[in-house]
């Protein structure tokens, strides 16, 4: 039957055609695409690390020349700050007691304004899931969602009324505070803008005011300000977008005044804040950017290391390549006719 | 003009074959019948509603049904582990043990698990369509009164009386009522059961052989009691009852389904078995779903990969145990931020050890990164688009049957780049079953100037012994060029080109009578039924077997056409020298002596026109030779030359000879073998045997033919570059062996100066034993004859392997393969086989083929491949790791039990070297991939943690981890699956050693796949504490902010979507548009969602709102920080 329809195809070539199983050709389905086959010869390997050394290079002497531009203080204050007779430091640090605390910050190098005031906290694990978690989301933004709590526990609610803001993440809100004077003046530390602007736009919202908050059995840190709108407690809002490790930096503040090398910096300080229970050490740091940000050093370091090796591999690969070169193509270099290695 | 037409085939056709037909008593197991096993009554002809509670007639080969598609699709969906691990992950991401949210966790497995559902029901789609068309073929069955109606075939009850009409299929397995000939016998084509091309015939019972007319079955009535259904294709037990008389039934009476009706007009037949319960569906095994090595491997390196998971998990959870125990002490709380006074089960303290727990369960769903759960669906996608190049492939196409490749599963691609031996079925595989009448010698003259395609490939060899640059137009060139020299079209089964013999000029050959002689015994010396077409009056042959065909073209293209055969003459138009004109000579047909395999040869005893009474005889070689009257042998030495030559050059030879009988011998003969033939006795067989013996002897040598069985094109040169990939080929065919080693020479299997080990068991003592009927004594006989002679094979094998490069080549015989595939002995078999260059298996039954590719595959351990057409095989085909099915003639029973079919022998060296090795490669390569993608992605999650006190808070936004393996990172794996190659196809065919790459597995070995995973557990830490120490505490932008944990996510994340990405980028080898695409698209894609997602209201996006816009873009040290990463670790 088949071989009969076969038959009749052939005499018409036109209808054969039609019919016919013949695949049809194009370059994909013959797997013939044109295609760039990169074969590593040593030549391209060695000009490709060279290329890489010579990006590299200079860009990582910019980002060191950059890192070492910016100028950074910083402070330990934690142990400083309690009373040499203090036994139990976590008592004292829990106790009602005055613990105001007075440092003094040398400028070793000019700062350029604005200079960014940080509080520094270690082994302070804000990516815990347990504290990550401890938060809602809704509450922060609408005034509505004031009882969307479940997330908060155990600071979800007090005395039956829900807390705003809730969670573990804003009852544990740093409240150590700063102030700074230069030669017995003032200086003036300004603390708007230091939060991302999306955040203080779309997650926080300016209607939703603090309520019942810090006022169950154990307080954590800072008291608000019940009649400020959360997206102006700027301090909340830092403190609210967790950090990543668990030390950390966050944001305290601007002084927007050049400091000259040499000046004393007299800091008076409120050391409220219990990092003595978990071992942590609380710093101030004072800190100047350049367009790359804050001083370090790693990332020119890293870039300076990637590019030298390259260049280093680009040299021995050529000196391989003049001393003992090899065919291209040697059968006897397959894997299967010695040891295989490497991938 | 048809009646007239009919009735001139109306011939005893029973009386040409002489014996070995009517049926042997069945008699002794009658008495079984209606016992255990033998229970099926059929009542024959009843009206509807009295029929019996058998199944119908409907067939189906679908795995699910409407119904059971969910349950059962889902079930096996979840039974791979990686899956299944899934969905308890997405089922506890519900609860708040859970580091991220439900939803994100059971996307990702609804959109893999529904793919591939989808995937599952289009296949099964595809085979239910088939089902519908054989099921609804049609065929005429009596519907009373005499009154025959198409029906369809699945509307068929057992017992319904069909009629089915000439090149119909049978619809069920018939019991033969009557035919268009008088003596009920019907041709059966049984292609698609054992892939034999030859006719078979059956014969009904002579009480309803007169049944011939519609009307005659108004009022017929019969009982059949038989055995019930089975696989036994070449036994049936049962009885009729008609008329009040019991009959046995045989074999011979039963018209099984799937084959073919040919050469009668119609046949009457009583259905007896139905539907699933024919021998045909017994037979077919369900196909074994087969999975690749490779495949299984994955398994292997998925646990190890569920053991690193859980390694880590549960040294996660102590760690976190250990935290976490920390926080309350006496009351005091350190970690007081975490109010670890007034805690969930999860953190608390005080419970610490069920705290561990929970948190172990958390740590596996966040660390189940590690298991890529894209993998299985990549895969499955990769191996369709894969099938769909192999199915695309114009190189793989079939001009001549208009047939493509087509792999019907593509579970194996990459398994056709690891083939280590493969098993190959003869007729219809290497050869195209046709034969070719090319050469002869007569009176010791030889004739015939064709080139055997063992002599072009000796030709090729000696001229050439470069590599051919293997292009495919050039052997379809040749063969143009083998056509046109022949000056006119080719006749099938004739090759032949010899101006002193053709038209007519062998009558000034020196030995014209002889030729004469020669000629007229091919003439008329078979039993093949000439088909005149009465338009142009052309004659046509169906023969027996495709020898015969040939010898009776051939005759008919010298001068000697044979066009009528009835009852008892042949006719024969001869060129007669003397007129110079075309003279009609008609013979008496007196007696046909059969051929059967232990005589070897047949003849017929005829009269001529002056009244001589001839015995014509052709023959094999071993016997003909010593049946030569002394002065026959006048050729003798000649002959034997030319018979060595022509075996040589890979042709199957015919010793032609006759003798005349004078009138009192042939009398005495006849008497005595007519009585023989009517008795019934047990030795009837003997006694004929012995008459024929007798009779076949001093005879007159005449000369010998030379048929070309003729290879498929490019048989020898695919098998040669086959052999240079270094893949073993076995040969498993039903063959006898003479020809078997014939086709083993022309397809450059065997070669000269090979050394041949033939173990068979034709020996004297045996044959004795075998006289005398002892089972017990020959088996027991054969076993140690078999044993002694591999053994002792062995042992020459041993002694020649330290000193000579001589290579062996093994041939056995199926009689002998019996007892060499028995436990004690097949190990020892295997041991001598695998020594062996090449391996013969001849006259092995479909199910020694299924044994011995399953001693293989078991045995040595290495991939398989069975390559087959006819039914015959589908055993060795569904036992070998691959079966490829030949597509070429209509027997559709191998393709449906392959795994890939192709047209022809010569595709599999594309389809191996080609296909397979890129396969094989991409394969490999993608698996690796992923498992490195996943380990990279995965172990940044874990160092995350080892900075978070284990708490199990990802380092990551939900959605970017759910959309890590199937956004960012899988374009470009499946890129590399379905498009890499390392070298062009031209190359791969040019240099076959590369695929023993995949014979060896060097690219999926542990080493390999273990420093991927190596390679990702670097990139990920190298990632890490990149990110970390550039980002540390400082202010990371000119504003003084510092990074949060938003940050430091997505600068992490890009980094490890850079780097995968980029890995493979130097990863592949065969850079398109399309990997061009997909890398770079996927890395933009990342960027795209970081900023449309971020762009989403706050309550979707959580803590990437506004990521990338406000915080990434801007900042410098983002943009510096992923980049010596990405260098450093693609670098690596």
């Amino acid at each position: 039957m088949s071989s009969s329809g076969a038959g009749a195809g052939s005499t018409d070539s036109t209808a054969a055609r039609r019919n016919t199983k013949r695949p049809k050709y194009s370059k994909f389905t013959q797997q013939e695409l044109p295609a760039c086959k990169p074969i590593l010869t040593p030549r391209a390997v060695i000009s490709a690390f060279l290329l890489v050394s010579v990006v590299f290079v200079p860009v990582g002497v910019a980002s060191l020349l950059a890192s070492r531009k910016a100028v950074e203080i910083v402070y330990r204050y934690d142990s400083e700050c309690i009373p040499k007779n203090v036994k139990n430091k976590v008592a004292y640090i829990q106790s009602s007691a005055d613990k105001a605390c007075s440092i003094t910050l040398n400028v070793t190098k000019r700062m350029k304004s604005p200079i960014y005031i940080y509080y520094q906290l270690d082994n302070f694990y804000q990516n815990h899931r347990r504290y990550v978690k401890s938060r809602s989301d809704e509450q922060l933004r609408e005034r509505s969602e004031e009882n969307s709590t479940s997330t908060c526990k155990p600071e979800d609610m007090v005395n039956g009324k829900a807390i705003v803001p809730c969670g573990l993440i804003a009852w544990s809100l740093f409240n150590d505070t700063y102030s700074f004077s230069v030669n017995n003046r003032n200086l003036a530390v300004n603390k708007k803008g230091i939060s991302w602007k999306s955040d203080r736009d779309h997650k926080f919202g300016k209607d939703v005011f603090p309520k019942n908050f810090q006022n169950s059995s154990i307080i954590g840190g800072a008291s608000l300000n019940e009649s400020i709108p959360l997206r102006d407690q700027e301090d909340l809002i830092v403190w609210m977008r967790t950090a990543a490790l668990p030390t950390f930096r966050k944001l305290y503040g601007k002084i927007e005044e050049d400091l000259n090398e040499g000046q004393l910096i007299n800091v008076t300080l409120k050391n409220n804040y219990n990092t003595y229970s978990f071992n942590g050490k609380k710093k101030l740091v004072l800190s100047t950017t350049t367009w790359l940000g804050g001083k370090n050093d790693f990332l020119g370091i890293a870039y300076l290391t990637v590019g030298g090796l390259c260049f280093f591999l680009a040299l021995s690969f050529t000196v391989v390549y003049f001393v003992k070169p090899r065919q291209l193509g040697d059968p006897s270099y397959l894997s299967w006719n010695r040891n295989p290695g490497g991938h | 003009m048809r009646g007239g037409k009919r009735r001139m085939r109306k011939i005893r056709f029973s009386k040409i074959y002489s014996f070995a037909l009517c049926g042997k008593g069945t008699l002794d197991l009658e008495t079984q019948i209606g016992g255990l096993g033998f229970s099926r009554l059929v009542l024959c002809n009843e009206e509807e509603g009295v029929m019996q509670n058998y199944s119908d007639n409907s067939v189906s080969s679908t795995k699910y049904t409407a119904a059971t598609f969910l349950p059962k699709s889902l079930f096996e969906q979840f039974r791979r582990v990686a899956n299944f691990y899934f969905l308890v992950i997405g089922i506890l991401a519900m609860t708040k043990l859970a580091p991220y949210t439900a939803v994100s966790a059971i996307v990702p497995l609804c959109v893999i698990v529904g793919a591939t559902m989808l995937k599952e029901g289009i296949e099964d789609w595809r085979r239910k369509k088939q089902d519908i068309e054989v099921n609804n073929r049609k065929v005429r069955v009596h519907k009373g009164d005499g009154v025959f109606e198409y029906t369809e075939w699945k509307n068929l009850k057992v017992g319904n009386i069909v009629k089915v009409e000439k090149d119909q299929f049978f619809p069920a397995d018939l019991l033969l009522l009557s035919s268009s000939y008088e003596d009920a016998v019907c041709y059966v084509e049984t292609m698609n059961l054992d892939g034999e091309t030859n006719l078979k015939l059956k014969q009904g019972l002579d009480v309803t052989s007169s049944l011939q007319d519609d009307y005659k079955f108004r009022d017929f009535k019969a009982v059949v009691k038989c055995e019930d259904p089975n696989a036994n294709l070449y036994s049936f037990i049962g009885s009729m009852e008609f008329e009040e008389q019991k009959y046995p039934l045989s074999p011979q009476q039963l018209l099984l389904r799937d084959s073919k009706l040919r050469n009668t007009d119609y046949v009457f037949g009583v259905v007896i078995f139905t539907g699933h319960d024919t021998k045909v569906i017994q037979n077919s095994t369900d196909p074994p779903s087969k999975r690749s090595k490779i495949e299984r491997k994955m398994d292997r390196i998925i646990y190890f990969l569920f053991c690193l998971l859980f390694l880590i998990a549960f040294v996660g959870s102590i760690l976190f145990g250990i935290a976490t125990k920390d926080d309350l002490e006496n009351g005091v709380m350190k970690r007081w931020y975490l109010r670890p006074d007034d805690s969930t089960i999860f953190f608390d303290p005080k419970r610490v050890a069920s705290a561990a727990v929970f948190h172990f369960l958390t740590a596996l769903m966040l660390y189940g990164f590690f298991i890529p759960i894209s993998l299985y669906f990549s895969i499955e996608l990769v191996k369709v688009l894969q099938s769909i190049f192999i199915n695309q492939d114009v190189h793989m196409y079939y001009e001549e049957a208009d047939k493509p490749a087509y792999a019907r599963t593509s579970n194996l691609n990459e398994e056709l780049g690891q083939v280590d031996t493969i098993l190959s079925d003869k007729t219809g595989t290497l050869t195209c079953n046709s034969m070719e009448f090319i050469k002869c010698s007569v009176a010791g003259v030889a004739y015939g100037r064709g080139v055997t395609e063992v002599e072009q490939a000796l030709d090729k060899k000696t001229s050439s012994p470069l590599i051919h640059e293997h292009v495919y137009g050039t052997e379809s060139e040749s063969d143009e060029n083998r056509k046109s020299s022949d000056g006119k079209a080719r006749i099938k089964g004739f090759n032949f080109t010899d101006e002193r013999i053709m038209n007519g000029n062998w009558v000034n050959e020196p030995h014209a009578d002889v030729i004469q002689k020669f000629f007229r015994v091919l003439a008329i010396c078979h039993t093949a039924i000439p088909e005149v077409d009465e338009d142009t009056g052309n004659v046509s042959y169906e023969a027996e077997s495709p020898d015969e065909a040939a010898f009776v073209i051939s005759a008919k293209e010298i001068g000697f056409e044979f066009f009528k055969r009835t009852q008892t003459s042949l006719s024969v138009n001869e060129w007669d020298p003397v007129s110079g004109k075309k003279v009609e000579r008609m013979y008496q047909l007196l007696n046909v002596l059969e051929f059967n395999s232990s005589r070897k040869r047949m003849s017929v005893i005829v009269k001529d026109e002056e009244g001589r009474i001839l015995l014509l005889c052709k023959g094999a070689d071993s016997v003909m030779f010593e049946r030569l009257a002394l002065n026959g042998r006048e050729f003798q030495d000649k002959t034997l030359e030319h018979v060595q030559q022509y075996a040589d050059a890979g042709l199957r030879t015919l010793i032609l000879a006759y003798r005349e009988l004078d009138e009192n011998e042939y009398k005495e003969f006849n008497n005595a073998f007519y009585e023989a033939k009517n008795s019934v006795t047990a030795d009837r067989e003997t006694l004929i045997e012995e008459l024929s013996n007798k009779v076949e002897r001093n005879l007159i040598l005449l000369g010998t033919t030379a048929v070309e069985d003729k290879l498929q094109n490019g048989v020898p040169d695919c098998i040669e570059r086959l052999a240079c990939a270094g893949i073993k080929i076995w040969v498993l065919t039903g063959d006898k062996m003479e020809t078997a080693i014939n086709i083993g020479f022309s397809c450059s299997l065997l070669r000269q100066g090979m050394r041949q080990i033939i173990i068979h068991l034709d020996t004297p003592e045996i044959q004795a034993l075998e006289k005398e009927g002892d089972k017990m004594a020959i088996s027991k006989a054969s076993r140690e004859s078999v044993c002694h002679q591999i053994s002792e094979a062995a042992l020459r094998l041993n002694a020649s392997r330290g000193t000579s490069q001589q290579a062996f080549a093994l041939i056995i015989d199926g009689k002998s393969l019996v007892y060499a595939l028995e436990d004690n002995m097949k190990n020892m078999f295997l041991d001598l086989a695998i020594h062996c260059a090449s391996v013969i298996c001849c006259r092995s039954s479909p199910k020694q083929k299924a044994l011995v590719t399953k001693l293989v595959k078991s045995g040595t351990g290495k991939t398989t491949l069975a390559i087959g057409d006819g039914a015959n095989d589908v055993g060795m085909l569904q036992e070998a790791d691959i079966g490829i099915g030949i597509s070429g003639f209509e027997g559709m029973q191998a393709v449906m039990s392959s795994d890939i079919a192709i047209a022809q022998f010569r595709y599999l060296e594309r389809l191996l070297l080609v296909h397979g090795h890129w396969c094989y490669r991409r394969m490999s390569s993608m698996i690796c991939y992923f498992f490195y993608k996943n380990i990279t992605f995965g172990f940044t999650l874990f160092l995350y943690e080892v900075y978070a006190s284990f708490s199990g808070e990802p380092a990551y936004n939900d959605w970017f981890l759910s959309l890590y393996s199937i956004l960012f990172s899988s374009l470009p794996v499946i890129a590399l699956g379905v498009l890499d190659q390392d070298v062009s196809a031209r190359y791969c065919l040019k240099f076959p050693k590369l695929y023993q790459q995949g014979v060896q597995n060097v690219l999926f070995r542990w080493r390999r796949i273990l420093s991927w995973m190596l390679n990702g557990f670097i990139s990920a830490t190298m990632v890490f504490f990149f990110c970390i120490k550039a980002m540390e505490i400082q202010a990371f932008n000119e504003e003084g902010r510092t990074t949060g944990r938003d940050i430091l996510g997505a600068t992490m994340y890009t980094c490890v979507v850079w780097i995968v990405n980029l890995q493979m980028a130097l990863t592949i080898r065969y850079f398109t548009l399309i990997q061009h695409i997909f890398i770079s698209g996927s890395i933009a894609l990342w960027y795209l969602f970081l900023v449309v997602y971020g762009a989403m209201p706050s309550k979707i996006s959580g803590n990437a709102y506004k990521v990338f816009i406000e915080t990434l873009a801007p900042s410098p040290s983002y943009w510096k920080g992923v980049t010596p990463t990405t260098v450093d670790c693609s670098a690596f």
